[in-house]
């Protein structure tokens, strides 16, 4: 098992575990969007309250979840760490002006900091709430036949505030940044990257980084103006 | 002194086989308890140390560099000659064999040559082995072009960065050497004098430049792979940091210095611009395959030029002299480079070079552009294609084939090369003479041996193109690792000398004593200055062309100024720390004699051969004229304070015939 | 031209550094070190101590010099190396600011002047093929593909001055090591230990203090030969193959 060590702690494999739990996250954003965007649906959080019950009772998807928190602890805990040393092996830096490379890229240790910031607050606020207390109501589901918890009324008892509507906005722009660079950085630390799929899985990137958070940040904004479909 | 040639008895075409199979071998065991010291890191150097380290041999090896990867090797451009005859087009051993000898205007040891020739194909072989990424066919197979004076294609190359893919093949090669424990290698160490004991090289002393300790290194024996000293004319293409110093200790200790004033001065390189400048950059003599070379046909054309009222291409074509094809119709502006560069300095000599220092020729791409234009178009199936049109498509010909050179043109001189003709002049490449050595590379101090632009030994008065890769590499990966064992077998029952020996100490004192001096002297003027001053007086009397009153003048002027140097330099700081000032000074004082002895060489050979040039000593039409019989000989020079003296090695030639070089 | 220059100045690696100001006269045909040149001459004039700096070929081949020109290594022109950068790309009146080389890889010696010999180092730990003297077969033996040979040729060109290095902001020597890596990779010649060198150099770059790439491409924007970014994907590629194969 000596290969399976020196391969994951090498500088390379830590940049592995960084891509792959980066695209497993990025799978992850999807499917949370797909989710969300039911607090658009105008039944009065009817479809939203029935998928927030599937999701946290649902065997493979709370198996999965585990995952998920596993992959935020360990892009989290090997991204701090892989921005505090690479600081400390860079030493001083310039004075006499910046270095190239996107702004993204440069800063991905603070965008993701503040990412899990955000993750912090926006599942204290939601999730936590959801499971680990009762202040949330219970709620007929008719296609359940049995009570479910109402997030629906938390999400928008929250969605109320405007500046829970702003921190929300910059949470999502940060994400995008971060997205920017990471999307198509995983692919390359993968080793996919070459002429032909390069510009491919670059502009797939860039439109993920914008497409995804945009989807997130429309959400809150439309339940502020109080616009459903 | 006699000289002994040491060259094995035998058909030419025979020896080196016959010598190889017969020479004394050291076995295995012994190997293992004899060390090497080398030199430099070039190709030279760096592919003497990995092999000598394969065979088992314990090499210690040296660079002032802060990696032998540095070393000037690098820069070489256009590639490596072999006679591999991969083309079919007519070469052999023999073939390459004899363009050498001609093309160095016989005055180099036949032995020597053939078997440079011989082992060309190896080197090809062992850097393809390698990893050395030559150009290559669709086929899969090797490419060859052509370089200027011959016939037939044989140089390998790599784009224009020939020099470097073979540098870091023999560099790989050594530092794998390193990381098996073969080769201790000494970066940012500067060898500051060799140590005799015994009538016999056994040591080196160095100093570290981080720190600025001398050290004290003993072996079995020293190999020298130092360079050339073309940096004695202060502007050359050579790096900035390339000298004589390591050989001329060796010198210093009895070594000899063959033929000094056989220098090689390219003609195609970047003008001076300005008096800080500070090297001289090479265009590749590939270039001449299409450019034109000329200056204007009226003074007042040229008038208006250097005052910036006209460029080249306002010069109408029948008010353009293209002089090589005046006066060479047969080879036109693929002359020998001696030729081109005598004819460039012959027109801005006499008025008509074209910048605002008077120096600098045309060479000019524009009929090539054209040409190609009209070929390309005419492939394109074209019809009547308008001007621009075809000097684009030919634009687009002439970037494919020399557009990195373009390139750096235009990012030294600010002009794009494609619009305006480039402006051209010589300038100081490469130094033909060098350490004097035996068949063996041993100079006549046993156990020290030179290979390399250091040594002498194979290209005569003048070197062909894409020849200096070829003997480098040819020295250190397939001659040395033989013939050092005829040295080394002889020394198996001895230790490695101790460094506690006087001679040990007494070279470092000299050292110590010379770099105080150095230090303590506190004068007015900057090594620099002296260097520059130096490589006037070289330029102005022992350059392009020499004649007897100038070469005395310019001795005597070097001679001064070596006085006024020891008066009046200045060099700061302290020998304990990074003291690049202190390093310069060094190979500066030792410029300071090589150039004398250089003049006095020039001197000394009253006839024209190759790079060296005596106006008193030339045809009516103004061409070499050599005279074979007083001066068929090398000049070996011992060193003296007050009068070097002259060692002569006749050169005797069995199997070529001497004629006179003609390229009308 | 009239420039300010501010250059950094240390004694030696363990010394404090800082930086000192400058003015020099120039001129715009010169070379940025020949600017340096005349700065260090007038020091001399006045008997000031110089400012040191690595510098040897000046014709941007032999990859000796080395500084960081307004927080750029090589300087501000893409492909070019700082000897052969010119000055008439700056304006009279400019202020420059020349720094060394930074990692902590690459310790300073003096000035501006640093020790790159962890570069050297990689390559002793694998970057070579194991080939002695003289056991060559013909260079014809193995036909490569043109195009394969021009790709190893590229690769092949990296000077190893460091600008990857100096430029990451995490001091991270990954172009370097995948340039070579690749240019010996490509070849047929080169593959046969091609599993074991990219492991032994990957190893040996992170033993040698470099940091951790992460993808920001400032290597590939300033390297003077222009190496290309796939590169660090195609070693990374080989060697996850390297360590996940059953050897």
């Amino acid at each position: 098992m000596k290969w399976l060590t020196s391969l994951l702690t090498s500088s390379i494999g830590r940049k592995l575990i960084m891509a792959l739990t980066g695209l497993f996250l990025c799978s992850f954003l999807v499917i949370h969007l797909i989710g969300n965007l039911q607090l658009l649906v105008d039944d009065g959080g009817v479809a939203f309250n029935d998928y927030a019950y599937f999701m946290t009772h649902f065997l493979p998807i709370k198996i999965v979840s585990y995952g998920l928190y596993a992959g935020i602890i360990l892009h989290s805990i090997m991204g701090i760490a892989l921005w505090l040393q690479n600081r400390k092996k860079k030493g001083v830096g310039y004075k006499g002006g910046k270095a190239q490379g996107s702004w993204a890229s440069k800063n991905m240790g603070l965008l993701g900091t503040l990412i899990l910031a955000f993750i912090f607050i926006h599942m204290g606020d939601f999730w936590f709430k959801m499971k680990f207390t009762d202040t949330l109501k219970m709620v007929s589901s008719e296609a359940l036949g049995h009570d479910v918890k109402d997030l629906y009324k938390r999400v928008s008892i929250a969605f109320e505030n405007p500046l829970i509507v702003i921190a929300y906005v910059i949470g999502q722009l940060v994400l995008a940044f971060h997205l920017w660079h990471g999307f198509a950085s995983g692919f390359v630390t993968l080793g996919i990257n070459n002429k032909k799929y390069t510009p491919i899985i670059e502009t797939i990137g860039r439109v993920f980084a914008i497409v995804v958070p945009v989807g997130f940040v429309i959400i809150p904004i439309l339940h502020y103006l109080g616009i459903s479909f | 002194m006699k000289l002994h040639s040491n060259v094995p008895e035998g058909p030419l075409a025979e020896k080196w086989t016959e010598y190889k199979s017969k020479m004394n071998l050291v076995a295995p065991n012994n190997k293992r308890r004899i060390s090497v010291i080398v030199v430099g890191t070039g190709l030279a150097g760096a592919s003497a140390a990995s092999t000598l380290a394969e065979l088992g041999y314990n090499v210690k090896c040296y660079t002032f560099h802060d990696s032998p990867r540095r070393a000037h090797s690098i820069a070489a451009q256009g590639g490596i000659n072999a006679a591999k005859n991969y083309q079919n087009d007519g070469d052999s051993v023999y073939r390459l064999f004899y363009d050498t000898i001609k093309g160095g205007d016989y005055r180099s040891r036949e032995a020597n040559v053939h078997r440079l020739a011989e082992v060309s194909t190896d080197i090809i072989d062992q850097c393809v082995a390698q990893g050395v990424p030559f150009a290559r066919e669709y086929g899969g197979l090797l490419a060859n072009r052509s370089f200027g004076g011959v016939q037939v294609s044989r140089t390998f190359y790599a784009r224009g960065q020939t020099g470097q893919q073979l540098l870091i093949g023999a560099y790989q090669a050594l530092e794998r050497q390193i990381s098996l424990g073969k080769v201790e290698m000494y970066n940012r160490h500067e060898m500051l004098d060799l140590v005799l004991v015994d009538g016999k090289a056994r040591g080196i002393i160095t100093r570290n430049l981080i720190n600025g300790e001398i050290e004290r290194h003993s072996a079995h024996c020293v190999v020298l792979a130092t360079g050339g000293y073309g940096n004695v004319f202060y502007l050359s293409t050579n790096a900035m940091g390339s000298n004589v110093t390591a050989a001329w200790k060796a010198v210093k200790k009895g070594a000899l210095m063959a033929n000094p004033c056989f220098t090689q001065i390219h003609p195609t390189c970047i003008p001076v611009s300005g008096n800080y400048q500070s090297k001289l950059t090479l265009m590749s003599e590939s270039l001449r395959n299409d450019g034109r070379v000329w200056v204007p046909k009226k003074l007042e054309d040229v008038k208006a030029i250097r005052e910036g009222k006209k460029t080249g291409n306002d010069i109408p074509e029948v008010d353009r002299d293209y002089y090589l094809e005046r006066r060479y119709p047969a080879f036109g502006n693929l002359v020998p480079r001696d030729v081109a560069s005598r004819a460039a300095k012959t027109a801005c000599d006499e008025g008509y070079g074209v910048n605002k220092t008077g120096l600098a020729v045309y060479l000019d791409f524009s009929s090539a552009i054209i040409r190609y234009g009209k070929t390309e178009a005419h492939s394109l199936g074209l019809h009547n294609p308008s001007e621009a049109k075809i000097k684009e498509l030919g634009t687009k010909v002439v970037e494919a084939k020399y557009g990195n050179l373009f390139e750096m043109y235009e990012k030294i001189t600010g002009e794009n090369p494609y619009k305006l003709p480039m402006k051209i002049y010589p300038a100081v490449h490469y130094t033909m003479g060098g350490v004097w050595v035996d068949y063996n590379l041993q100079t006549n101090v046993p156990g020290l041996f030179s290979l390399g632009e250091s040594n002498f030994s194979d290209h005569g008065a003048n070197r062909l193109g894409a020849s200096a890769l070829m003997q480098g590499l040819a020295d250190g990966y397939f001659v040395i690792p033989y013939t050092i064992g005829q040295f080394l077998s002889g020394e198996i029952r001895n230790d490695v000398p101790s460094t506690d020996l006087p001679a040990f100490a007494e070279a470092e004192k000299n050292v110590r004593d010379r770099i105080n001096k150095f230090l303590s002297m506190k004068g007015g003027q900057s090594v620099e200055s002296f260097h520059r001053r130096l490589g006037k007086i070289m330029w102005e009397y022992c350059g392009m062309s020499r004649n007897a009153e100038g070469l005395k003048k310019g001795r005597q002027m070097i001679r001064e100024l070596r006085d006024e140097f020891y008066r009046d330099v200045f060099v700061p700081g302290t020998n304990e720390e990074y003291n690049p000032e202190l390093e310069k000074a060094n190979r500066v004082a030792d410029f300071l004699e090589l150039g004398e002895v250089m003049i006095l060489d020039a001197l000394d050979r009253e006839e024209s051969c190759g790079g060296h040039f005596r106006e008193e000593y030339q045809t009516e039409e103004g061409e070499a004229l050599r005279r074979d019989d007083v001066f068929t000989y090398v000049a070996a020079w011992e060193w003296d304070d007050e009068e070097p003296k002259v060692h002569k090695e006749e050169l005797v030639y069995e199997n070529v015939e001497l004629k006179t070089r003609s390229y009308k | 031209m009239k420039l300010k220059l501010k250059i950094w100045k240390q004694k030696n690696q363990t010394a404090e550094g800082k930086f000192h100001d400058y003015n020099v006269e120039a001129d715009e045909h010169m070379s940025f070190l020949e600017m340096l040149d005349v700065l260090n001459e007038g020091l001399l004039e006045n008997q000031q101590e110089p400012v040191a700096f690595d510098h040897d070929c000046r014709e941007g081949i032999c990859g000796t010099c080395s500084l960081v020109i307004n927080g750029r290594p090589h300087g501000p022109m893409q492909g070019t190396t700082a000897c052969q950068l010119h000055m008439r790309h700056f304006k009279d009146g400019d202020t420059i600011t020349i720094e060394p080389w930074r990692a902590n890889a690459f310790p300073i010696v003096k000035d501006l002047v640093t020790d790159r010999s962890a570069f050297d180092r990689i390559i002793q730990s694998g970057g070579f093929v194991s080939v002695n003297t003289g056991q060559a077969m013909d260079g014809n033996a193995i036909p490569i593909e043109k195009d394969v040979a021009g790709e190893a040729f590229e690769a092949a060109t990296c000077i190893g001055c460091g600008a990857c290095v100096a430029a990451c902001p995490n001091g991270s020597a990954m172009l370097f090591t995948s340039a070579k890596i690749n240019h010996l990779d490509l070849l047929p010649q080169g593959k046969v230990e091609s599993s074991k060198r990219v492991v032994k150099m990957v190893e040996k770059m992170d033993e040698e203090g470099f940091g951790n790439c992460s993808n920001v491409g400032a290597c590939h924007v300033e390297c003077p030969k222009e190496i290309k970014l796939e590169n660090i994907a195609r070693m990374n590629r080989k060697y996850f193959a390297a360590k996940l194969s059953a050897k």
